[in-house]
């Protein structure tokens, strides 16, 4: 079944999975679904490792093993930064992004 | 080394002396720091006339002339390559003379101060100054190169400065001692000059190479001119502005007059006798070179002491402090000296006018000394400077009177006192050399007999005032010394010092030329008599004569305002002309320059610190559109 | 061990040492311990160092000492003294020892303020015994890097502006000095022999025409900024007025000597024929720093400030010198550095010591201050005669020595610089007598003043010892001068090699 799918295609999807987490990361407001976007940026990558594994080297593995190291900082990124999305919101009573420019100077 | 090895003794005492009572000041009670100094200065001066003794009579062999010795040297500092510094002490007739003049003058006042300081705070500290100027111009006068006099130049410099400020709680005093130290070490910017010219040109500081008439010192001095001068003049007469300065020759005598604010003691001591001949022992010291290398220096010499003599007595006329007209006669008397070095030439009686200058040295340092202690008796028995505020006094201090009018005499110039003698024998050389200046000179003889006779009129006769309390005489210890000194006024004039102090060390016959002598004693008694006409009963005359000169007057009684042109010069020049764009400058352009930078380095930051705001989505969308135009670039430009 | 290395290991001792006290009297017992040994330790190295040269000991450096350090770069640790070193390192033994008696009484943070000074004083010591040029370099920074945290937390007035400024132009002359440092690196040995920083061995090599006529203006304004070259000596009055007594002691008395030390030591030495080629600038410069220094304090009225001002006088007129490039000149360049050192330390204690009782540094606001404290008064104007140049102190040798080394050249252009720079002595004259007079002079202008109270014993020991120094320089320069006069060898017998008009 995977096999009728061309290389192309994976990467129209993923490319497209790309930019729209892009798009969500600059123009969402709310730290959260930045973060969902993030998510989303994470794993267009993933399936460009998977896909290009699976078409230029079918024998090997690194591009699984990659994107399941991948898929691992991603989970441990999304805990890191709920903890401090929750933080922010204990001190500034929102965690809409536009307060949120202290950090500069 | 020889056998005057001792006399190192002389100079090292009173530094010994300075060094214990300095330190120990405020522990020595009463007077004992004064009779330590006194003692210590006492043996100095038995052991200058010993010297003195030994040399011109002991060791001399007859018909032979005066050599110079060295009696000690070590090396002190090696300097470059080919000059080093010596300190030693040379042994020669000039310098035998004023050893005798000094540790006499010292100790003198030495005994003096006993009295007249008595009861003063820091009498300890009084005497441990006197100490170190003593020490300092013994070092001076022993030099045996043209740096180890410089050294103690400047020592004196320092003595004389403390010693004018010695009532450092008054602000006139103090600043009178700041403006002689500035004054003298402007001066002595000048001397240093001409030494460095001078030891760079002859590869020498050493007296007795420098002064070697057939030396290598002397030949090698034509070279190169420069304005029309050779080198060496230029030389010689920075060495002389120098001396000048010590000498408060015009115009760098201002600060002379107010040197007065210093103890009377003192003005005796280095105001009178010896610091402010210094100049006159410089040029004497280095006489040959003068007059065998640079003639041109010895005219500039002699002219600026025959118009600081002229010019002094002038002002001498007019001034009611009695410290300021002995001030101004010294200066006058000082000119004659110099005037006497610059007439004078190199060698057997051509050199008549260096032995004259030596000679009023000598015989100046008696009576003037005599005339400020003097002074300083009348001074401490009325509490006042201002001869206005005298009169009648011959009844109260019959001593003083007795002695300040021998030296009265001695100064105008009556025989047999001592200044008729060195004074005629100015008079003769200057004769035999420049016209001009001998005419000068007998003026000035006129107007030192009518000023001296003016102060002395006014202090000792004229209307008896009503004193707040009688005046009395001054106690045994401040008149011995009067007339020790008296003594030395009235019979000095006899010594033979055209056999003792000539120029080439050689004796000369000498006698008395009734032409010259006649008319300058004739002129004395003229300015004795008018003096006496005005000044000896109260009348309206000085008043009327006054008014008649009413310009003249006014202008010599301001001192021909050079005072104020100094002031104009440093305070208005210096400080604000100067000084303040200086520091301005430094405020404003250098540092402004540095803060400038600083300033500009904020700027940058600040305008480029919006960049940073805070937001991460700018960050993240700078970011990505880096990266897209890093590709984008990648792909198709390169 | 060898002794050199004591230098650096007795005031690190003494800095673990104080972070174990717990109070001021403990810390600053532990620093007069620690200093009063390196103080011993000075006078015990000038003893080694002169009956070594008498039993005949030749070489241009002694109880050298030399270990790799970081073997890619060839950097080692190296250390060595000839007599210049020697003096210097006795002059700091000397401040240092006095600027901790003038700090008895610091009560604010007081362990930290010794840790800091002593460190300074570290990097002081290390500097003078370093042959390496990294070493150098190192130790160059060690002793500036304290400076801002001693004058931003216990400086007085604007402290933070004057701590931040000094640091800045400092470091700016040190990055100046870093290019010139490896430039020199990089040009230190002929192409195929490894290369070098260690400075006797540069010296034997000679650096290309091109690249000393680079590097040498890099290096020696690098230096002179800390020895306050005209015009980048801004940050000297600025920070000697804002800093702690003890601090101004040290950085005057001792930190500008670096400039003039490494000046000498690094950039005539090693680049002699470009140092000829272009010191005409800098003796204009120089000329400059020695006559506008001196008309500038004329100005002030902040005692601070006169004492800076007038050590940028005296510190123009040690680079005057060492520009002259002559036995002579050399030699009374590092006379005058001690000399400046040791005077320069007895003004900032005195004036620390006299603003500790009046609380105003203004000498307007002053006035008669002899008659209440007397012994503060007399060393002040020992002080000041020392400084305008009276004979018998050592200020006196130490310019004689320098103009008539000066006047040797021949040419116009050196003489009239000379003469330039000899005016400085009446001007000098001018501002020492004029604070003299307002400051102790005349009548008590404030009653508050009547009960003043004169120099503690601490306060004696710490003025005493300079001026024991001072005296001793004047009164017998011949053994420092012979000193200085042998150590000079090398260096002239390379400049001998250049030919060089005027030697």
């Amino acid at each position: 079944m995977i096999g009728n799918i061309s290389l192309n295609s994976f990467l129209v999807i993923s490319t497209l999975m790309f930019f729209i987490g892009i798009y969500g990361f600059l123009t969402r407001r709310n730290l959260i679904t930045m973060l969902m976007s993030i998510e989303l940026i994470l794993n267009s990558v993933n399936i460009n490792f998977v896909v290009f594994n699976r078409f230029l080297y079918p024998n090997q593995l690194q591009g699984h093993f990659f994107s399941l190291i991948v898929i691992a900082v991603a989970a441990s990124e999304a805990a890191v930064a709920i903890a401090i999305i929750i933080n922010i919101y204990r001190n500034f009573k929102s965690i809409d992004v536009e307060n949120l420019d202290q950090m500069k100077f | 080394m020889s056998s005057y090895a001792y006399t190192l003794l002389i100079p090292l005492i009173p530094f010994f002396v300075f060094v214990c009572v300095g330190m120990a000041e405020d522990k020595l009670k009463g007077k004992l720091g004064g009779l330590i100094g006194t003692a210590g200065l006492g043996i100095a001066t038995f052991l200058s006339y010993y010297t003195a003794f030994k040399y011109f009579v002991a060791d001399h062999v007859a018909g032979t002339g005066y050599t110079s010795l060295k009696a000690f040297e070590l090396t002190w500092l090696h300097l470059t390559d080919k000059l080093t510094i010596n300190l030693g002490i040379l042994i020669d007739p000039i310098s035998v003379m004023m050893l005798v003049v000094i540790t006499t003058v010292s100790f003198m006042v030495h005994i003096y101060s006993l009295g007249y300081m008595e009861g003063e705070r820091g009498f300890a500290r009084f005497y441990a100054f006197l100490s170190l100027f003593s020490f300092s111009m013994l070092g001076l006068v022993l030099a045996t190169n043209l740096f180890q006099m410089y050294i103690f130049w400047e020592l004196v410099g320092v003595s004389s400065f403390l010693l004018i400020g010695y009532y450092y709680e008054k602000p006139s005093a103090f600043s009178a001692a700041k403006k002689a130290f500035i004054v003298t070490r402007f001066a002595d910017l000048g001397f240093l000059i001409g030494i460095l010219i001078l030891s760079f040109n002859t590869g020498t500081f050493d007296f007795k190479e420098l002064t070697n008439p057939h030396g290598v010192a002397i030949a090698s001095m034509g070279g190169a001119a420069f304005m029309g001068l050779s080198v060496i003049t230029w030389a010689l007469i920075f060495i002389f502005i120098g001396g000048a300065g010590k000498s408060a020759m015009f115009p760098l005598h201002i600060w002379l007059p107010d040197a007065m604010e210093g103890p009377t003691p003192v003005s005796a001591l280095i105001h009178a006798a010896t610091m402010v001949v210094a100049g006159v022992y410089l040029v004497a010291r280095l006489f040959p070179v003068y007059a065998l290398g640079g003639p041109d220096a010895l005219h500039v010499v002699a002219w600026v002491g025959g118009f600081t003599s002229l010019f002094a007595a002038v002002i001498a006329t007019t001034q009611t402090d009695i410290k300021r007209v002995l001030a101004f006669s010294t200066m006058s008397q000082i000119g004659y000296m110099m005037l006497s070095l610059g007439v004078s030439g190199y060698g057997g009686e051509e050199g008549l006018g260096f032995m004259a200058s030596n000679f009023h040295l000598f015989t100046h340092a008696m009576f003037k000394a005599l005339l400020f202690l003097g002074a300083g008796a009348v001074i401490h028995a009325v509490h006042s400077n201002d001869m206005n505020e005298m009169g009648g006094l011959r009844k109260y201090l019959p001593i003083t009177h007795m002695t300040f009018l021998i030296a009265c005499l001695t100064i105008a110039g009556i025989p047999p006192f001592s200044g008729f003698f060195s004074k005629d024998e100015i008079l003769a050389a200057a004769f035999n050399s420049n016209k001009i200046l001998f005419g000068i000179e007998y003026f000035v003889a006129g107007l030192t007999a009518f000023y001296m006779f003016r102060l002395y009129y006014n202090i000792f006769w004229g209307k008896d005032r009503h004193y707040h309390h009688t005046p009395h005489e001054a106690p045994l210890v401040m008149t011995i010394p009067l007339m020790i000194l008296a003594f030395g006024s009235v019979f000095s004039g006899f010594l033979p010092f055209h056999n003792l102090v000539t120029s080439d060390g050689l004796g000369f016959e000498s006698h008395i030329d009734w032409m010259i002598a006649i008319p300058s004693i004739l002129v004395g008694v003229v300015g004795i008599a008018i003096a006496t006409v005005m000044y000896k009963k109260e009348t309206a005359l000085p008043d009327k004569v006054a008014g008649t000169f009413k310009y003249m007057y006014k202008w010599a009684f301001h001192k021909f305002y050079i005072d104020e042109v100094y002031l104009f010069v440093t305070k208005k020049i210096i400080f604000n002309y100067i000084s303040r764009p200086v520091a301005w400058f430094d405020r404003h352009i250098v540092d402004g320059t540095m803060n400038g930078i600083a300033g500009l380095v904020q700027f940058a930051s600040v305008s480029i610190k919006g960049l940073q705001s805070g937001r991460v989505q700018q960050y993240a969308f700078v970011f990505v559109t880096g990266a897209i135009a890093l590709v984008l670039i990648y792909v198709y430009v390169l | 061990m060898n002794i050199l290395t004591l230098f650096v290991v007795i005031p690190t001792l003494t800095i673990a040492g104080i972070l174990f006290t717990k109070d001021l009297k403990q810390s600053r017992m532990v620093s007069a311990i620690g200093m009063t040994l390196q103080l011993i330790l000075s006078a015990v190295l000038v003893y080694l160092y002169i009956s070594e040269r008498q039993a005949g000991n030749m070489a241009p450096m002694l109880f050298t000492f030399d270990a790799l350090w970081i073997p890619s770069l060839n950097i080692h640790y190296a250390v060595g003294v000839d007599g210049i070193s020697v003096a210097m390192i006795a002059l700091t033994g000397v401040v240092v020892f006095a600027g901790i008696f003038a700090s008895w009484k610091m009560e604010f943070l007081s362990r930290e303020f010794f840790i800091s000074l002593i460190l300074l004083a570290t990097g002081v010591f290390g500097f003078f015994i370093s042959l390496d040029l990294f070493t150098m370099f190192l130790f160059y920074e060690i002793a500036v890097i304290p400076m801002y945290l001693l004058i931003g937390i216990w400086g007085s007035g604007p402290k933070e502006y004057s701590a931040m400024k000094l640091t800045l132009m400092l470091m700016g002359g040190s990055a100046l000095l870093m290019v010139g440092i490896l430039g020199i690196y990089f040009y230190s040995a002929p192409a195929g022999s490894p290369l070098t920083f260690n400075v006797l061995e540069i010296a034997k090599h000679q650096i290309p025409i091109e690249m000393q006529r680079f590097l040498f203006p890099f290096t020696f304004i690098g230096f002179g900024i800390l020895g306050a070259l005209f015009p980048f000596h801004t940050w000297s009055p600025d920070g000697h007025a804002s800093a702690p007594t003890a601090v101004s002691m040290l950085h005057a008395g001792v930190l500008m000597k670096l400039g003039g030390y490494g000046a000498f030591r690094v950039a005539i030495y090693l680049m002699p024929e470009a140092a000829h080629e272009q010191a005409w600038i800098f003796i204009i410069l120089t000329s400059i720093s020695v006559v506008y220094g001196a008309f500038g304090a004329i100005f002030q009225k902040d005692l601070k400030y006169i004492n800076a001002y007038s050590s940028v006088s005296h510190c123009g007129l040690v680079l005057f010198a060492v520009l002259m490039m002559n036995q002579s000149a050399f030699t009374g360049a590092v006379i005058q550095m001690i000399s400046h050192g040791l005077m320069t330390a007895l003004f900032f204690a005195l004036i620390g010591m006299i603003y500790g009782r009046t609380h105003t540094r203004m000498i307007n606001e002053m006035g008669g201050l002899m008659k209440v404290i007397p012994f503060l008064g007399v060393v002040y104007v020992i002080a000041g005669l020392a400084s305008l140049g009276l004979p018998g102190f050592s200020g006196f040798v130490a310019e004689m020595t320098i103009f008539f080394g000066a006047y040797e050249h021949v040419d116009t252009f050196h003489r009239v610089a000379t003469i330039v720079a000899v005016s400085s002595i009446v001007i000098t004259a001018v501002y020492i007598l004029r604070v003299v007079g307002t400051l102790l002079m005349g009548p008590i202008t404030d009653k508050h003043f009547l009960h003043l109270e004169d120099a503690n014993w601490y306060e004696r020991l710490s003025t005493i010892t300079l001026v024991l120094g001072i005296t001793f320089i004047g009164m017998a320069p011949f053994w420092l001068s012979d000193m200085i006069h042998f150590s000079l060898a090398p260096l002239m017998a390379k400049l001998a090699t250049i030919h060089l008009p005027g030697m």
